[in-house]
């Protein structure tokens, strides 16, 4: 519910409502875009980013607070821990239950491989579970998967590596089969073909959708087949470090039981990352639409051991991310909403910019209104944001509209008391994705070998910038591909002595360079909320 | 700036002062607790944070989704994030989309006894007796449909007399359905077939050859679908 200020600020906007029907704020010229971008975009703000100044990345630009945990001090230091006495002892070591590290550990089991699951919170606990629009492929007649290379590359501004593109395009149609297979309940028309919709850059409708619980249905579709086909699953158990052999091949991993608190050493012909993305470090103190669990924990340990990143640079936030009622800040708010035509005002029910920029120009645009003119209305908590007029969709499409159009948000927000078909939605941009990560080639294996990386924690598919519905399909791709891979290349590798000497290298590298840790250790695997800060701000 | 309204919670038993408008989650962590279990996606989608809570002076027991709940005065909650259930495992592919397959592996759905505890405590609001009803007939399609939106936070079994565990018979009702009633879709066997004879590795070739002014130039020249 909105508070009487706030009331009181929605009449300012109600004023403006009917001068601004059927009336389009102008568009940006290019040069204005180039200009709000670089000023106000996160990507652009040199004071987020610094130069690695350790590792393989040396000299490349990450969020600082990306690099104040790839430049910390391994949770294992000071721990005694006997390598040779192995908990676990398989031929493929999956970390991560997402939907990458589903898929790959289905794969994996298929080939005949003897497949430990490990993950941090439950499987299936992930950013897949909470995608909602859709999947790309290219399975009808008028569509291809040269056409989809296209649209994909031109997404990533042309950066995107062509090898993993293709295979992406390439394989979507046999994942789309799979999980058909499977029994995911894709919505199809009677005679089985899939409803098929566009989405933001595609030039045929390929998003294949599960009405908006689409990446939930494929992730407890795959966590219940993981489980009937007999993978071992580990819940509650995450990896700290990768470990590696006398060779510099990935032999495993170093396994922390979160309830138990103790480490445990697991043995591996081949280990494949799925550890998914970092929303929970909330860059530049943006909040996100991503899971608890979403703490960088996999760039960290892959990088420690050797692992190159890429594009760590560039991150996607989304324009329209609910800043109240703080119990769904930072939520998504469907790009739908503006493109059923609300607008954004300010604190003065004054329209700022024009509602259908693209995602980095809008919320570049939402920044600058309220951090450089200062015009964003500030709420209880102290988050800041600008008005989404929602009702005006009423105004445009008639009575009704929201509820028949947009359901899910009117239930979203009508469960803490605010009603978007009479009440503007209060937004600001959140953190969304991360479009690089730890580099791979098109079996997922990165730069050590033995070690595959899949789904949100690798790097180069998206280049700089990914398209909607192709990220719960990359996850699936190289789920799969890093699986199957694995499976069949553990089957010829013979483990050496496990060694943490890369570790004792990490520290020593970061001495050598004079980077002060200031206590930090990581991975970080849980966030800390103490919400201490809000309440201060609040009080002021 | 406004006062902060501030509310007593009791957090297993522990007395705790906290704003009023965080939710159960929010509430936790304001507390000081940093949460293991009980605590997933943060949006309502993944059912890890189910919660029971009593008020004072209300003998009721309510329960809820602690990131979808703002916690109120005098609550007295304890989370119940891990409820036992045993998943059976199957091979969907050998089953028949029938009341007797969702009969071999969960018998139990016959003991039902009506009391509805499992509709009312369902934080989607989803009638899950209703969709247990239809396990019993085997009509898979309407318990496929009614089960849809479940996120198997397990509340729903927490308060089932019968022990039944609803949200594991409504997974394999959709998947008999999805996999043997659903027909599969002709378009996407068809390009599965093409893809496996190679069809488009030459074009594709060709694209990952391209001069970035070259990819360019068609991206900006396609043809975008009505």
């Amino acid at each position: 519910m909105y508070t009487p200020e706030m009331k009181e600020l929605i009449k300012k906007v109600e004023e403006t409502r009917p001068q601004r029907v059927g009336v389009d704020f102008p568009r940006m010229t290019p040069e204005e875009r180039t200009e709000v971008l670089k000023n106000y975009h996160p990507d652009f703000i040199e004071e987020g980013f610094r130069p690695l100044k350790i590792g393989v990345n040396k000299g490349e630009n990450a969020p600082q607070e990306l690099a104040d945990l790839l430049e910390a001090r391994s949770r294992l230091e000071g721990v005694e821990l006997n390598l040779e006495e192995v908990a676990y002892d398989v031929d493929v070591l999956v970390i991560g239950g997402g939907g990458a590290g589903a898929a790959a550990a289905l794969m994996a089991k298929e080939q005949g491989a003897e497949v430990l699951l490990v993950t941090k919170l439950r499987f299936g606990d992930a950013n897949t579970m909470m995608a909602q629009g859709g999947i790309q492929a290219a399975d009808k007649p008028h569509d291809s998967p040269p056409i989809h290379y296209v649209d994909v590359m031109g997404g990533g501004h042309f950066t995107n590596i062509p090898e993993l593109v293709r295979a992406l395009v390439n394989d979507a149609p046999m994942v789309i089969k799979w999980l058909e297979e499977m029994g995911t309940m894709f919505d199809k028309e009677g005679n089985g073909t899939m409803v098929t919709a566009h989405g933001g850059g595609t030039s045929r409708k390929r998003m294949h959708a599960a009405r908006d619980y689409t990446g939930a249905e494929i992730m407890r579709t795959l966590r219940d087949e993981a489980i009937n086909r007999g993978v071992d699953v580990i819940e509650f158990c995450s990896a700290v470090e990768l470990i590696l052999d006398e060779e510099g091949k990935a032999g495993g991993a170093v396994l922390y039981n979160l309830e138990t608190e103790e480490y445990l050493v697991a043995r591996a012909k081949t280990v494949i990352l799925a550890m998914g993305g970092a929303g929970r470090l909330h860059y530049q103190n943006f909040p996100t639409t991503n899971h608890y669990g979403a703490t960088a924990d996999g760039l960290v340990m892959g990088y420690r051991a050797g692992a190159k990143l890429a594009f760590m640079d560039t991150i996607q936030y989304h324009p329209t991310g609910a800043a109240y009622p703080p119990q769904i800040l930072g939520l998504l708010v469907t790009e739908a909403v503006r493109g059923r035509g609300a607008t954004f005002l300010n604190i003065d029910g004054e329209q700022f910019t024009y509602h259908l920029e693209t995602r980095d120009v809008a919320s570049a645009a939402i920044i600058r209104e309220c951090v450089g003119r200062k015009k964003g209305i500030t709420t209880p908590t102290g988050m800041v944001g600008v008005w989404l007029d929602s009702p005006l969709i009423e105004l445009i499409h008639g009575e009704g509209a929201i509820e028949r159009m947009l359901p899910a948000m009117l239930r979203q927000f009508s469960r803490f008391g605010v009603d978007i078909r009479k009440e503007p939605m209060l937004i600001y941009p959140t953190l969304h994705y991360q479009n690089g990560g730890l580099l791979i080639d098109e079996h997922g294996q990165s730069n050590i070998e033995n070690l595959y990386v899949a789904g949100e924690n690798a790097g180069g598919i998206h280049g700089r910038n990914r398209l909607m519905g192709n990220s719960l399909l990359d996850i699936l791709v190289f789920g799969r591909r890093a699986g199957l891979h694995a499976a069949e290349k553990s089957k010829g590798v013979e483990v050496k002595k496990l060694t943490l000497d890369h570790i004792d290298a990490h520290h020593r590298e970061l001495e050598e360079n004079g980077v002060d840790t200031a206590g930090r250790v990581s991975p970080m695997l849980l966030p800390r909320y103490t919400h201490r800060e809000v309440l201060e701000t609040a009080v002021e | 700036m406004a006062q902060v309204e501030m509310v007593d919670i009791y957090l297993m038993g522990k007395k705790y002062s906290v704003p009023e408008s965080l939710t159960i989650m929010d509430a936790m962590e304001f507390a000081g607790y940093q949460l293991k279990r009980g605590c997933g996606c943060r949006a309502g989608f993944c059912g890890a944070c189910g919660t029971v809570y009593r008020i004072a002076g209300d003998y009721e027991l309510y329960v809820g989704l602690a990131c979808q709940t703002k916690v109120e005065h005098n609550m007295y909650l304890a989370q119940i994030p891990f409820f036992p259930a045993v998943k059976a495992e199957y091979d969907v592919d050998e089953l028949t989309p029938s009341a007797s397959s969702l009969a071999t592996y969960y018998p139990e759905i016959y003991r039902c006894i009506g009391c509805n505890s499992c509709t009312n405590v369902c934080p989607q609001d989803l009638n899950v007796m209703q969709y247990v009803a239809y396990a019993q007939r085997g009509d898979l399609e309407r318990c496929a449909s009614e089960s849809f939106d479940c996120i198997m936070c397990g509340l729903c079994a927490s308060r089932c007399p019968a022990h039944i565990v609803q949200y594991h018979v409504g997974i394999l009702a959709r998947r008999l359905y999805g996999k043997h009633v659903l027909p599969p879709a002709p378009h996407l066997q068809e390009r599965v077939e093409e893809i496996k004879a190679k069809k488009y590795d030459a074009d594709l070739d060709e694209l990952m050859k391209k001069a970035t002014d070259e990819l360019k130039e068609l991206y900006n020249s396609r043809e975008i679908e009505k």
